[in-house]
């Protein structure tokens, strides 16, 4: 059976995988890393997105064996060891950015692949085509569109916390 | 899934031999093989992983044309200052390719050389009159595309490069179904070395040139000279999501738009 290494959060995992696992079964099953989920699994909804070296992609889609050798970061990832949450998780908590839950994950790591391309900073116009590849069944985007936009001006550093959501 | 073995040749030669099984897939970014093998669709007895040959990577000027290596992933081509000074229609379209993470890992030369009716880039190739290079010899566009899912390509040829004329206008409209995001109906239009070339995507079984268009275009490069050219619907796709004369009738209204962007 075909052997992978790779970094998961800044860890360094070597597993045995069958060449068809995929990397979401990777990471739930094997390194018991549930955040991420599988909703479609047909590369549609988004669910399941993490990053690749940086780069947002649906882990559904991607064979484990294709990781070997990457840094990959997932939803566990982005909070510090303290617990404070990433710019992103906040802003999601802040502006009440979900009703289910079950699309957050990968919200968040797309939101987050988004606002890092994008320094010059983003209209609500590219947040909304952004999200194109994670679909939400419930919120109807509104409140995770207002929750990148603040993420967006913390992690480029135009604010030191996320502005508060209207009361 | 069924399982396979797997294996990742770091040249073309050694991932043309592992390509002589016939029951061998190759594989680069996996955004159509991977959902495939799910639906076994297909049941490969091993995947070849292309990504790590460097020789089938990156973008370059060459003359008049751009050659873009057939592992450069969707974004790259988009994102290209090369491709958009020369090409910007081709930066458009694969900025315009499924959704952000499909773009972050599907490939140029996966998606040509799966030719499926309902994707971009063969309106390109197409369109453009490119030429693809591939383990054995270079095909032109015009002989590379031969029918549904079919092309010119052998079991052990790989393509490696594809070769994009730089035009003097060029232009691409789509419209997509809103939950798939795969074309419906999608027109590439090109003057090149003042010849004209309209290619339609998402319409019928395999990309294909619209002749009538070519020759209205020729006389009269205006939306107005596609006004009058009728796409049968003859042997056009029809599905749940639009009849054969629905699609037929978009393919006029692409044009027009593709002309328009192509200025």
């Amino acid at each position: 059976m075909p052997q992978v290494t790779l970094t998961v959060n800044g860890q360094t995992h070597t597993a045995e995988v069958e060449g068809r696992t995929l990397l979401v079964e990777l990471l739930r099953e094997t390194l018991r890393l549930t955040g991420t989920h599988v909703g479609c699994d047909t590369s549609q909804c988004g669910a399941c997105v993490v990053h690749i070296n940086g780069e947002s992609v649906k882990s559904c889609t991607t064979l484990a064996v294709m990781a070997n050798g990457a840094n990959v970061t997932t939803i566990e990832g982005l909070a510090k060891a303290d617990g404070t949450l990433h710019a992103m998780q906040e802003a999601f908590r802040e502006y009440h950015a979900l009703q289910c839950g079950f699309c957050t994950p990968g919200m968040v790591m797309s939101a987050i692949d988004l606002v890092q391309k994008h320094p010059e900073g983003l209209t609500e116009q590219q947040i909304r085509e952004g999200l194109e590849g994670n679909l939400c069944r419930c919120t109807g985007y509104h409140n995770i569109v207002k929750a990148i936009a603040a993420a967006a001006e913390v992690m480029h550093g135009k604010r030191s916390e996320i502005a508060r959501a209207a009361e | 899934m069924y399982d396979f073995a797997y294996h990742k040749p770091a040249t073309v030669a050694d991932a043309v031999k592992l390509l002589a099984d016939p029951d061998a897939k190759a594989i680069s970014g996996g955004h159509t093989l991977i959902p495939a093998l799910k639906h076994r669709l297909n049941k490969p007895s091993a995947v070849v992983d292309l990504s790590g040959i460097a020789e089938m990577k990156g973008i370059k000027r060459v003359g008049n044309a751009i050659v873009i290596g057939a592992l450069t992933r969707h974004a790259e081509v988009a994102t290209s200052a090369e491709v958009k000074a020369a090409i910007p229609a081709l930066a458009y379209l694969a900025s315009h390719i499924g959704d952000v993470q499909v773009r972050n890992r599907g490939t140029l030369g996966g998606s040509v050389s799966n030719n499926d009716p309902a994707a971009d880039y063969p309106a390109a190739v197409l369109g453009l009159g490119a030429t693809i290079h591939t383990s054995k010899r270079k095909i032109a566009a015009d002989d590379f595309f031969q029918g549904m899912f079919t092309t010119a390509l052998e079991q052990d040829e790989i393509l490696t490069a594809i070769e994009f004329p730089i035009p003097e206008k060029a232009g691409y409209a789509k419209m997509k179904n809103p939950a798939s995001r795969y074309v419906m109906a999608g027109v590439f239009v090109a003057k090149t070395g003042g010849a004209v070339r309209v290619a339609v995507n998402g319409a019928g079984p395999c990309v294909f040139r619209q002749a009538d268009m070519e020759k209205a275009l020729a006389a009269n490069w205006s939306a107005d000279a596609v006004a009058g050219v009728k796409q049968s619907a003859d042997g056009l796709n029809g599905d749940i999501h639009g009849s054969a004369e629905y699609r037929a009738h978009l393919v006029g209204v692409m044009a027009k738009r593709a002309i328009a962007a192509a200025g």
